[in-house]
C-alpha cells in the first residue's frame, strides 16, 4: 500500500491545468497530464428503458453517439480524446448488458484510430451493492455482477476502470440534510473509508490482471449530492464546501490502493488528490450543466488535466445531437488551455489565474479549490495518520480558511450562510479526535435498519 | 403572545421541548386540539415554509421544526381520532422500481408532513406492485419520483398497470423527479407534476382539492 504524507505538488504556482508529476500512459502513446489537456466526453441514453427487448435500440443508440462524437472530434482537429462510459445501473446488473457497450465503444474507438483520433476508453460500472437494502458491501449478486462489470469491461478494451462508490452513503444522506457534522465525519471517515480499502484493492487487482489502468473513485455520492442540494437552496452552501474538503481522505484511500488516475471527472476532491499524489485528475465545470448546476464552472478548469460534460442525454439540439455539441464544447475549451500553455508558463499561469478569480470569491465551494485553498486543506491531510483524523483535520481546515476569508473579505456569505458557517464550526470542534469515541458516539444515534456495520467491519452491536 | 402563538413560535424555532410543553398546556387549559393542530402546528410549519421559500431557512432547519411538530402530535394524535379528525390526505410516495435516489423522496415527504398529510413511504426501487397496492389501501394520491432517463419510463409502467388493475381512478397520480417535465406527465397521463418538494404540496392539495 501507498502512504501520502508529503504534496507531490507543494506549491500552489505548480498547481496548474494539463500537468502532473505523475502522468498516465495508455496503452497507444496518450499521456494524460503530460501537458496537454484533452476533453472527456461522457453520454447516456434519452428516455427509455434498459431490457433484453430494447438491448437492440440501446446498441444502436451508442453506435450512433460514438461516430458521431469521433467523426466531431476529428473535424475539430482533437488531439485525443477520452471517452467515459458510466454505465446505468441495469448495464451492471446485468453485466453482459453493460459489456457489449464497452465492445460497441473500443471497436469504434480504434476505428477512428485508425483515421487519426488517438482515443481511451474509461469505464464505470454502476456501484449496485446499493440495491441491497442496506447495502450488502461485500458478498452477494450484486458484488458478484459489479465485479463480473469491472473483469468483463477489463476484457473487452477499457482502457481505465474507475467507479462512483456508495459505501457509507446509506448514512451520509440523512446526516447532510440535517447538517450533522458528527454522522457526516463518521459517514465519510469511518464507513466510506473502510470501504474504499475493502473496494479498491479489488479493482486495482482486476485493473493489473488486465494490464489496463486503475483510475479512481468519485465522492459524488457525497459531495456533490450536497453540492446540488445547496444550489437548490436546500442546505448551505457553507456545508457543501465543508462535506468536500471532508470528502478528500475518502477518495485518496483509491490512490493509496493502488489507483494512479486520473481522477474521476466529478470528483471536485480533483485537486486535492493531484496535489497530494501527483497523479492526472479529470474534472468537469461549466461545460457539465448539461448534467448538473454548479458554482465552480470555471475554477475547476484550473488545475483539470481532462475536462468533462459529465454526461448528456442523446437527444436532439438545434446544433446536432447534444453528445457531438458537448464534444464540441469540451473541445473549444481544452484547445483554449492548450493554447495557453504552448504560449509559456506565463500565459498558462494568467489563463489558470482567471479560471480561479472569475469563481473563487462568489461561492464557498469554489473559494477552497483556489490552488493555494487546495495546498493549504492538502497539507493538514497528508500531516494526518489515519483517514479519519484526516476527514477531520481537512473539515476544520476548511473551515478555519473560509472564516478567515469571510474576515478578510476575500468571500461575501450571505447571513443566512455565515449563521451557518458558525453552527458547523462549532460541531466540528466537537467530533473527538478519538475514532472509536466518535463510532461510539454515533452508532446509538443511527437508524439501524439502514446500514449493516458488519460490512464495515464494525461491531454490531455497541453500547 | 397567546398560547397558540407560543406554539406556533417553537415550532418555527424548531425548539421541540418547549413545543411539547406549550401543547400541553394547551390541553390543559382545554384548547381544542384541532385547533392546536391548524392555528398553531400546521400554521407554525407553513412560517417555516415561507421562511425556507424565502431564503431564510435551509432544509435542516425545516426538519427541526418538523421534529418538535412530529412530538407535539404524539400528544395530539389519540385525541384528535377521539374527535374524529382526519389528515389532508394520505399519499403513498416512492421512487420507481430500478432507481435508488432517495433525498428528493425525502424533501417531498417531509414537506407534505409538515402541511398536514398521512405520508406512507413506500422507499427506492419500489416496484410496481407495491404502488398497486398502495392504491388499493386507501392512498388517495400514489406519488412517484425517478432520476435516471431509463427509470423514468417505470412510471407509466405503473400508470398503465393502475389501469389493467383497476386502480387508476381510485387515485390520484403526482410525478416528480430531474428528468420530469409537466409533458411528461402530460404523454404518461400523471394527474400532477411538481418540479420541487414546495410545489409538491400545493399541487397535491389541488389533486384533493383542497385549498391552497
Amino acid at each position: 500500500m501507498k502512504t501520502f504524507n508529503t504534496l507531490a505538488i507543494a506549491h500552489a504556482d505548480d498547481l496548474i491545468f494539463g500537468r502532473c508529476p505523475h502522468p498516465v500512459r495508455l496503452k497507444n502513446g496518450l499521456e494524460i497530464g503530460n501537458g496537454v489537456v484533452y476533453p472527456e466526453i461522457n453520454f447516456t441514453l434519452p428516455p427509455m428503458a434498459i431490457t433484453r427487448e430494447t438491448m437492440p435500440q440501446v446498441r444502436q443508440e451508442y453506435t450512433q453517439i460514438i461516430n458521431a462524437v469521433c467523426t466531431r472530434a476529428l473535424e475539430l482537429h482533437a488531439p485525443g480524446l477520452i471517452v467515459e462510459f458510466e454505465m446505468l445501473p441495469d448495464m451492471t446488473l446485468v453485466p453482459e448488458w453493460g459489456i457489449e457497450i464497452v465492445q460497441i465503444l473500443r471497436e469504434a474507438l480504434d476505428q477512428y484510430a485508425a483515421k487519426g483520433l488517438k482515443g481511451g476508453l474509461r469505464v464505470t460500472p454502476n456501484d449496485i451493492r446499493e440495491f441491497a437494502r442496506p447495502p450488502l458491501l461485500r458478498e452477494g449478486k450484486y458484488w458478484d455482477n459489479m465485479l463480473l462489470s469491472f473483469a468483463g469491461s477489463a476484457a473487452q478494451g477499457a482502457d481505465m476502470l474507475a467507479i462512483e462508490s456508495t459505501g457509507g452513503k446509506e448514512i451520509h444522506d440523512n446526516a447532510i440534510l440535517n447538517a450533522d457534522v458528527p454522522t457526516i465525519a463518521f459517514a465519510l471517515g469511518v464507513l466510506a473509508s473502510r470501504d474504499m480499502e475493502f473496494l479498491w484493492d479489488h479493482i486495482v487487482r482486476i485493473s493489473e490482471e488486465h494490464g489496463i489502468i486503475a483510475s479512481g473513485d468519485s465522492a459524488c455520492g457525497f459531495a456533490n449530492t450536497a453540492m446540488v442540494l445547496a444550489e437548490g437552496h436546500n442546505i448551505p452552501r457553507v456545508l457543501a464546501a465543508l462535506i468536500r474538503a471532508m470528502s478528500v481522505p475518502r477518495s485518496l484511500i483509491a490512490y493509496e490502493r493502488g489507483a494512479v488516475g486520473p481522477s474521476k471527472d466529478c470528483a471536485y476532491e480533483g485537486p486535492f488528490i493531484k496535489a497530494i499524489t501527483g497523479y492526472p485528475i479529470a474534472l468537469e465545470g461549466a461545460e457539465a450543466a448539461c448534467a448538473h448546476l454548479s458554482p465552480i464552472g470555471n475554477i475547476a478548469k484550473a488545475t483539470a488535466d481532462l475536462w468533462s460534460n459529465e454526461s448528456v442525454q442523446n437527444v436532439r439540439l438545434l446544433g446536432g445531437m447534444a453528445p457531438v455539441v458537448s464534444v464540441e464544447q469540451l473541445l473549444y475549451s481544452t484547445r483554449l488551455m492548450n493554447a495557453a500553455t504552448n504560449q509559456g508558463d506565463t500565459a498558462a499561469h494568467s489563463l489558470r489565474d482567471c479560471f480561479v478569480l472569475s469563481d473563487g470569491s462568489l461561492d464557498p465551494q469554489a473559494y477552497i479549490l483556489r490552488p493555494d485553498v487546495v495546498i493549504e486543506i492538502s497539507q493538514v491531510i497528508v500531516a494526518a495518520p489515519t483517514p479519519y483524523l484526516r476527514t477531520r483535520a481537512a473539515g476544520l481546515k476548511a473551515l478555519e480558511i473560509l472564516r478567515r476569508a469571510q474576515g478578510s473579505g476575500e468571500i461575501k456569505l450571505a447571513r443566512t450562510e455565515a449563521k451557518w458557517l458558525d453552527r458547523l464550526s462549532a460541531q466540528l470542534d466537537a467530533v473527538p479526535e478519538d475514532e472509536a469515541e466518535l463510532i461510539a458516539e454515533v452508532i446509538p444515534t443511527l437508524e439501524m435498519h439502514k446500514v449493516r456495520l458488519d460490512q464495515y467491519l464494525l461491531p454490531v452491536a455497541i453500547g | 403572545m397567546s398560547l397558540l402563538e407560543e406554539i406556533r413560535q417553537a415550532v418555527i424555532d424548531g425548539d421541540a421541548k418547549a413545543t411539547v410543553k406549550k401543547v400541553e398546556e394547551g390541553l390543559a387549559a382545554e384548547l381544542d386540539p384541532n385547533i392546536i393542530l391548524n392555528d398553531a402546528l400546521i400554521s407554525g410549519m407553513q412560517e417555516v415554509g415561507r421562511l425556507f421559500e424565502e431564503g431564510e431557512y435551509f432544509v435542516p432547519e425545516m426538519l427541526i421544526a418538523a421534529r418538535a411538530m412530529t412530538a407535539a402530535l404524539k400528544i395530539l394524535r389519540p385525541l384528535l381520532a377521539a374527535q374524529g379528525v382526519q389528515a389532508l390526505g394520505k399519499i403513498a410516495i416512492g421512487t420507481v422500481q430500478g432507481d435508488l435516489h432517495d433525498i428528493g423522496k425525502s424533501l417531498v415527504i417531509m414537506m407534505l408532513e409538515g402541511a398536514g398529510f398521512e405520508v406512507v413511504d413506500l422507499g427506492i426501487d419500489v416496484p410496481v406492485e407495491r404502488f398497486i397496492e398502495a392504491a388499493r389501501s386507501g392512498a388517495q394520491i400514489v406519488a412517484m419520483s425517478a432520476l435516471l432517463t431509463t427509470t423514468m419510463t417505470n412510471m407509466k409502467t405503473v400508470i398503465d398497470a393502475m389501469q389493467t388493475e383497476n386502480v387508476r381512478d381510485q387515485v390520484q397520480v403526482l410525478i416528480g423527479g430531474a428528468p420530469i417535465t409537466q409533458g411528461y406527465a402530460d404523454e404518461i397521463g400523471a394527474d400532477g407534476y411538481a418540479p420541487d418538494a414546495t410545489s409538491a404540496v400545493r399541487v397535491a392539495r389541488q389533486l384533493l382539492g383542497k385549498a391552497g
